[in-house]
């Protein structure tokens, strides 16, 4: 096998890994029970679906210039994702839009009138 | 940790600088090319950002350790695996309803930059994500996927915990190390 072959099945198996994680996001997302479980689905398949995807791209096509732009794709990504989940969990939660029956435990709930006060001061 | 004095006014424009040249690194990378006419229409485009919507400093007393840098970088990698596949395979397992946690865990070390860092890199990580995060305490308020009981949930706090400490080796002051290094007696007191 040559060197070329190595990389196009290294390749390959990047992209339908991602392929496959973005798939089992897209049913996290339909099928788990309440918000705050979807956003892991949002979160952290994808992100690594992504990845690995770009992985794939970034071996067949093998031009510094595309490569380099994937890399900025890869650290927004990373940088931005997270972020975007903490904003919707916190305001779902802050809304009081999550199932309790769901939940083994919940410390936030002692602490949360700390949160909500805050926020109120904060809108202008 | 806050550093002790606040930042001079050199230190500003020097991060202010960074700051530019990191932007014309990624305008650059945006267009494609490194061309002289993207060098300054870059430079131009990332004073102005610069100037116009001014960030407050962010406070790094730390240093950089490549080996703790390295280690936390292989960590957060088999780490993100590790949760995607979670994630997955509770995607579809049929019939089956996970149910989950919020859990209080306050951090050690007390600067901006290792919150956002413990954060960002806790969404990432097997089965947790931020719901809400305390400034004045450093807590992090964890919303935990697939927790099945207590003592599952006690192994969950102890691994964020566990990156704060890769974290604080990667980054961190010999101050915050020792913030880290604390016997556990300690902690498991600033945990109730």
């Amino acid at each position: 096998m040559t060197v070329a072959g190595v990389l196009d099945a290294i390749a390959a198996v990047c992209m339908v890994a991602g392929a496959v994680l973005s798939l089992s996001a897209g049913v996290a997302l339909l099928r788990f029970p309440d918000l705050l479980s979807r956003m892991h689905a949002a979160a952290k398949p994808q992100v690594l679906g992504l990845l690995l995807i770009l992985t794939g791209c970034a071996i067949r096509i093998g031009t510094v210039i595309d490569i380099t732009t994937m890399v900025l794709i890869a650290v927004f990504q990373l940088a931005t994702a997270p972020v975007a989940a903490h904003m919707v969990g916190r305001a779902a939660y802050r809304e009081g839009r999550v199932r309790a029956e769901l939940l083994l435990a919940d410390e936030l709930a002692p602490d949360a009138d700390k949160f909500t006060d805050k926020s109120r001061d904060d809108s202008r | 940790m806050r550093a002790a004095n606040p930042p001079t006014r050199r230190d500003r424009i020097r991060t202010q600088v960074m700051a530019v040249i990191a932007l014309t690194v990624v305008w650059n990378l945006l267009w494609g090319a490194f061309t002289w006419a993207n060098l300054f229409s870059g430079i131009l485009v990332s004073a102005a950002v610069v100037i116009f919507f001014p960030l407050p400093p962010v406070e790094f007393d730390g240093r950089v350790r490549p080996l703790g840098l390295l280690n936390f970088a292989l960590r957060f990698i088999a780490d993100l695996v590790a949760a995607s596949v979670q994630v997955a395979v509770l995607a579809f397992r049929f019939g089956h309803r996970p149910t989950s946690a919020i859990v209080a865990v306050p951090l050690r070390i007390r600067s901006d930059l290792n919150m956002t860092l413990v954060a960002e890199a806790v969404s990432l990580i097997p089965g947790s994500l931020i719901v809400e995060a305390d400034h004045e305490t450093t807590t992090l308020y964890i919303h935990m996927l697939g927790v099945e009981d207590e003592e599952h949930l006690e192994r969950l706090r102890e691994h964020v915990l566990r990156l704060e400490d890769r974290l604080a080796r990667a980054l961190g002051s010999d101050e915050e190390l020792r913030r880290c290094g604390i016997d556990p007696s300690e902690r498991k007191e600033r945990r109730s």
